[in-house]
């Protein structure tokens, strides 16, 4: 699959500027993601990268200038990790929210095994820790076809041997031509070339 | 993409999602216990504040039990949207590839089923026990079917609106009892003319129009409220 | 017309619009309030069958025509700001709840007052008044709504949404309300017809409801310059302004 091939982007955002409070977070933010591209919001705590994710996102629709084209579906992970606790992991990924797709138990089961929930299953998520409620929802990462992801935190209280798993899966992801624009407060430890959004500058690789 | 799969379609989607919402609901059973506990609470609380006098109860029977359910209804509302938002369901369901319309109604028709179904159900018991006339029971029973459902979606549309503020629960009250009033009116009219012996389906004809303007506008302003109160 | 709707959309401009037709406006009101007052209460002749007590229509009338006329201003300006995304719609919903709970509170306890000597009762079940009642929540909604969040630009929102489903619901409101009326009335109470009203006494009634709604829309402007000023305080224009009422 081309990675570059100009014009197919998944999303473009032009002239994005945000305020909050009365305080300028970032202004005229153009940039556009490619298949292929694996993106880093930079900034420091309140400078607007979970606020800009959500205006990627679609979910902010107002208080913003500027505008974001999305030309692929896609996939959002937010701070909560929208698990029910009365449902089991199966249940929550079959019944899911987000409407995305529909799985086989077959997929949710390998989905489950590989984020390490395997025996898990079909247990109530209200006796798994927040960790564990974190990997369900990754687990939504394995059962995925949307081409862009938008992660905000992923690796948010998961363990080291999670945090390479997810790298791993990230980097196959773009591989395949998908796309991820993410924020994270630790650097990415991956064979693949990163690229940086910096709130105040824009795109750089 | 090797793994490119086509959505579910719009049906099959509101299926999953009433599934699963009455699937929560019944594994907390006690949540759908309540309204029906508060309904034969109150119902009980009548007689001691208006006199155990049978023909008095009965005067006061359809419109003590619109009220009731009136309340019953309002008390659960509130809870429609406000653990989606809490866990950040609710946002996954505002990104999901499909019309928020049918999904918005999809959770109002799992509030309904396990209230206002419910309590029209068990209705006919608290009827007897506050003395309204056997004859109006049928009629109580098909306008509660009917209002309640009109109530269920007026409902959601407060609960869409306060779902994001800490304190929504008195607030939810305020907003949306002004209108319910039609559906009180209009409910309790009927029962009281099936009583009187007079034909009551015209009243229960004017809920059933309430009922298809609620569903045609009802979700409209829902959708517009959660992506609101998402984004606040 | 794109460039209108374009500085519509400016606060500095709106700010100054609003200031320069409270300039005039607010004296004609207080001139045609007056005016009205004095000639309704002093000059027209008592009616034969109320005596003096009639003459709290002057008052009561055009409070209650204002209320509900403002609750559509408001859906009006709130149906603006959710389909055209207009801010300053926000801040003009905004600024007519609090005026039209006002107004409807003074039909309400006007009424009620007329009620006690006319009817014998401060207050009656009668169609209107449980309408202007409900109306009465619906204001404090709306206000209640938006002091409730926040975010003020959500609150806006919210509010808009809400105002619409009012806007939806008031004809039915008010249809089941006369109709619940009409089963109901009690046999004891009668109205005077609407139609008896002499011309001597209508002049200085209609005078009283332009008078109402000159006020409406003062104290509406009067609102948003404030909800302007507080919205963007931390720019320029309002520096300045703020500086210059300083200097003064």
């Amino acid at each position: 699959m081309p990675t570059e091939s100009a014009g197919a982007a998944l999303l473009s955002a032009a002239g994005l500027s945000l305020e909050r409070g009365g305080r300028e977070l970032f202004r005229d933010l153009s940039f556009a993601v490619q298949p292929g591209q694996l993106v880093q919001i930079e900034g420091p705590n309140g400078a607007g990268k979970t606020s800009l994710l959500r205006i990627l996102a679609g979910l902010s629709r107002y208080g913003f200038g500027g505008s974001v084209q999305r030309h692929a579906p896609q996939l959002y992970l937010g701070h909560h990790a929208a698990v029910k606790a009365l449902l089991t992991p199966r249940e929550n990924l079959a019944w899911h929210v987000a409407g995305e797709c529909a799985h086989s138990d077959l997929e949710i089961e390998s989905a489950l095994e590989r984020v390490g929930l395997y025996g898990y299953e079909d247990v109530p998520s209200m006796t798994l820790s927040a960790g564990q409620h974190r990997r369900v929802n990754l687990a939504r990462l394995y059962l995925s076809s949307s081409p862009l992801w938008l992660l905000d935190e992923p690796f948010t209280a998961i363990d080291k041997s999670g945090v390479a798993e997810l790298e791993q899966l990230l980097v196959s992801h773009v591989e395949g031509g998908g796309a991820i624009v993410m924020t994270s407060h630790q650097p990415l430890q991956v064979a693949y070339r990163v690229e940086y959004l910096s709130l105040r500058a824009g795109l750089a690789a | 993409m090797s793994r490119q799969r086509r959505a579910p379609g719009t049906g099959s989607f509101c299926l999953t999602l009433l599934r699963r919402q009455l699937i929560l609901a019944a594994r907390r059973p006690i949540e759908i216990g309540n309204p029906l506990l508060f309904f034969a609470m109150v119902v009980a609380l009548f007689p001691l504040g208006l006199g155990p006098a049978p023909d008095k109860l009965a005067d006061f029977a359809p419109g003590i039990l619109w009220i009731i359910a009136l309340l019953s209804s309002l008390l659960t509302s509130d809870t429609v949207f406000r653990s989606d938002f809490e866990d950040g369901s609710l946002e996954q369901l505002l990104l999901a590839p499909q019309p928020l319309y049918m999904s918005v109604l999809a959770y109002i028709a799992a509030h309904w089923l396990i209230t206002g179904l419910l309590l029209a159900l068990v209705s006919p018991l608290f009827a007897l026990m506050i003395k309204l006339p056997e004859q109006a029971i049928g009629v109580l029973v098909g306008g509660l079917l009917l209002g309640t459902a009109v109530l269920s979606l007026v409902g959601g549309i407060g609960a869409a609106l306060t779902v994001g503020l800490k304190r929504g629960g008195m607030l939810i009250s305020l907003l949306i009892l002004p209108f319910y009033m039609p559906v009180l009116i209009f409910g309790s009219a009927a029962v009281q003319n099936a009583i009187a012996g007079y034909p009551a389906a015209p009243y229960l004809a004017i809920l059933g129009a309430m009922l298809c303007l609620a569903i045609a506008l009802a979700p409209l302003a829902i959708a517009a409220g959660l992506r609101i109160s998402v984004d606040a | 017309m794109w460039s209108f709707f374009h500085k519509l959309g400016s606060p500095p401009w709106l700010f100054g619009i609003a200031g320069s037709i409270l300039r005039w406006l607010l004296p004609i009101t207080l001139v045609a309030l007056a005016v009205g007052l004095v000639w309704g209460l002093l000059f027209t002749h008592p009616d034969f069958r109320q005596g003096n007590s009639y003459r709290i229509i002057y008052i009561h009338v055009p409070a209650a025509v204002v209320a509900l006329a403002g609750y559509y201003v408001m859906a009006i300006a709130g149906a603006v700001s959710l389909i055209w995304k207009m801010k300053m719609a926000d801040v003009a919903m905004k600024a007519c709840a609090p005026i039209g709970a006002a107004l409807t509170f003074i039909a309400l306890v006007t009424g009620s007052i007329w009620g006690k000597p006319t009817w014998g009762t401060w207050w009656v079940w009668d169609a209107r008044i449980t309408s202007m009642l409900i109306l009465l929540f619906l204001y404090l909604g709306v206000v209640a709504l938006y002091e409730a969040y926040d975010n003020k630009e959500a609150a806006s929102k919210a509010c808009a949404v809400l105002s619409l489903v009012g806007t939806v619901n008031i004809p039915i409101i008010y249809k089941s309300v006369d109709w619940w009326y009409s089963l109901h009335q009690p046999a004891s109470i009668k109205f005077t017809g609407e139609s008896t009203i002499d011309a001597s006494m209508l002049y200085p009634l209609l005078l009283m409801i332009v008078a109402f709604y000159g006020l409406f829309t003062c104290c509406m402007l009067l609102n948003m310059r404030a909800e302007l000023v507080e919205r963007e305080a931390r720019t320029n224009w309002v520096r300045k302004l703020a500086g210059a009422g300083a200097r003064r």
